[in-house]
């Protein structure tokens, strides 16, 4: 996967990714609308399919709003890479299907920089600059989930 | 069998074999608990096709976040999820008159020592002040829970906290889990078990000891846990009938880091903007003027805590550029606060008293913050925006601070205040 990097610093929290305000809506349009509202006002505006964060520490912290990684996902951000994660927005991520990479790559981008990412290989490229960095990539039964799509159809099948 | 954590007790038993911190087991869920957003995972439940929930008996749903809903799209994700518990007779659900979630589960003896239980709240940490090991996960993830009762954990390793001294008056268990969560930072705990022990823990009540679990998951830990005892037992009486067997580390177990800190002397203490680590002694920061005070939340809207703020205002009136809200935690908090006195004399001090739930604290309803606008509170997150206006700034003190700061019109020290 491929995209335009926006950069963040640590302690991302849940609440400027999608403010307690908009909770009561679940349509994901809507949540999309307001992603990193009151972080950065012109995320939601300008963000492109398939944009990459890249982030430092903790990033997702606070609540368990599964809207956090959705607003992100259907506001159309293909990957997270952070130094580290908050442990629910990590889980909720592979769950709705939002791939997360815990790596720190804050010295390798700009914002703007165009970002590679092989998850399976855990490799990531700026394309812009040249550097490359390696991940350890996730276990197996994770990736899995990310190929189809999150939990729900990762779990549907036992059901079928 | 060699010396295990509490951690790894809790989980051995829920995945039927010896565990150690780091393997990732498939676990048995003794209880699940979610609020509103069950209406997120009730969208997931059905798409993923299962005919029925796992065990009826082990979901406990109710409504705290906005109640009685406060737009039209609440009252709908409401409505939607009344017909699922109707439709699958689930017989644990709390409609929206009986509190806050981490309040009224312990209250309605759900919650007992050894049980593994997740909710879809970043607070369902909580539940360890009565022993259980129990952690927030996602709405997906829950949806998971209820067709299969089986969830995917890391064991996490653990970090021990030996909490020595002794508290001085009005010093309580906020100030202490602000104090650990200043020192060891929002990541300082990320993934590990927290455990507190030692004289400080055994001392407090089991609304204090809630009050530090609860927390925990804001310095980053999985879950926080203080173990059973004597107050365990005087709180669990008469709430269930079910038997239970508390669950300890074993104390020679293998640790990832031990912490001693002797509490002795600890100043209140107050989490200032936008972080929950940002914590100084109140000293340092006395003086900011305040327009709001909130006292309430899964944190702090206890009888305790009611208790704490009533004894400062008693018989006092606050200034009419200050707004104080208090929010009972649960329904059983408000009529005890009704039937001992304390409501009407912290209404005679000028304080705003709402229904019991999760208040003005995640910034949905009743006491939102204007642009520029100061707020101290009880609750546990002062990030950006939390409590209405990005502009807005929120402070966290224990109910005590919070009283003290909302009779002075700035943040105040209560020592000098009693």
């Amino acid at each position: 996967m491929k995209g335009k990097v926006w950069k963040y610093g640590d302690h991302v929290n849940t609440d400027v990714i999608i403010p307690g305000r908009y909770l009561d809506d679940y349509d994901v349009k809507n949540m999309a609308r307001h992603a990193m509202e009151d972080l950065d006002p012109r995320f939601a505006k300008d963000v492109a399919y398939g944009d990459i964060i890249v982030a430092g520490r903790n990033f997702g912290c606070g609540s368990s709003r599964e809207q956090a990684p959705l607003a992100l996902k259907h506001a159309g951000v293909g990957a997270v890479v952070a130094s580290s994660f908050a442990r629910i927005f990590y889980r909720n991520a592979i769950n709705i299907g939002l791939p997360v990479v815990e790596f720190n790559a804050a010295d390798m981008f700009e914002n703007g920089d165009v970002a590679l990412i092989n998850l399976e290989k855990g490799v990531l490229i700026n394309e812009t600059n040249g550097r490359t960095g390696k991940f350890v990539p996730l276990p197996d039964f994770l990736l899995e989930i990310l190929r189809e799509g999150g939990l729900v159809a990762h779990s549907a099948k036992r059901f079928r | 069998m060699a010396a295990m954590t509490f951690a790894q007790k809790v989980l051995s038993k829920a995945s039927g074999k010896e565990v150690h911190p780091g393997d990732v087991v498939s676990a048995n869920i003794d209880l699940a608990m979610s609020h509103e957003n069950a209406a997120l995972v009730l969208r997931s439940f059905k798409e993923i096709g299962a005919k029925e929930v796992w065990d009826p008996e082990k979901i406990v749903l109710l409504f705290d976040h906005r109640v009685p809903a406060n737009t039209t799209k609440a009252a709908e994700g409401h409505q939607s999820v009344r017909k699922f518990v109707r439709a699958e007779g689930l017989p644990n659900f709390y409609d929206l008159r009986e509190g806050i979630c981490h309040q009224v589960l312990p209250e309605k003896g759900h919650v007992l020592p050894g049980m593994l239980i997740v909710g879809t709240d970043s607070h369902t940490t909580t539940y360890g002040a009565l022993g259980a090991f129990s952690t927030g996960i996602g709405a997906t993830e829950m949806a998971a829970v209820w067709a299969t009762g089986e969830l995917w954990m890391k064991v996490p390793s653990t970090f021990r906290f030996n909490l020595t001294g002794k508290l001085e008056d009005p010093v309580a268990a906020k100030d202490v889990i602000l104090h650990l969560i200043g020192e060891m930072g929002a990541d300082g705990c990320d993934y590990r078990c927290a455990e507190f022990i030692g004289p400080v823990v055994d001392a407090m009540s089991v609304s204090g000891r809630m009050t530090m679990c609860n927390m925990s998951m804001e310095m980053g830990a999985k879950a926080g846990v203080t173990f059973p005892d004597e107050r365990t037992r005087d709180y669990l009486k008469g709430r269930t009938s079910r038997q239970w067997e508390p669950l300890l580390s074993d104390m020679d177990a293998e640790v990832e880091k031990e912490f001693d800190m002797d509490l002795t002397g600890l100043s209140p203490q107050v989490a200032y903007p936008h972080s929950v680590d940002n914590v100084k002694p109140v000293e340092e920061m006395a003086g900011v003027p305040v327009d709001q005070a909130v006292i309430g939340s899964c944190t702090n809207g206890r009888a305790e805590d009611l208790l704490a703020a009533e004894r400062i205002l008693h018989g006092r009136r606050i200034p009419d550029s200050v707004r104080l809200i208090v929010v009972p935690a649960s329904r059983e908090v408000y009529l005890w606060a009704a039937d001992s006195g304390t409501l009407s004399s912290l209404v005679r001090s000028g304080a705003i008293v709402t229904n019991p739930g999760c208040g003005p604290c995640l910034g949905a309803h009743q006491g939102l913050l204007a642009p520029g606008e100061r707020c101290i509170a009880t609750t546990n997150r002062n990030f950006r925006g939390r409590m209405g206006s990005p502009e807005s700034e929120v402070y966290l003190a224990s109910p005590a601070t919070v009283a003290a700061s909302a009779l002075k019109g700035q943040i105040a020290d209560p020592r000098e205040v009693l």
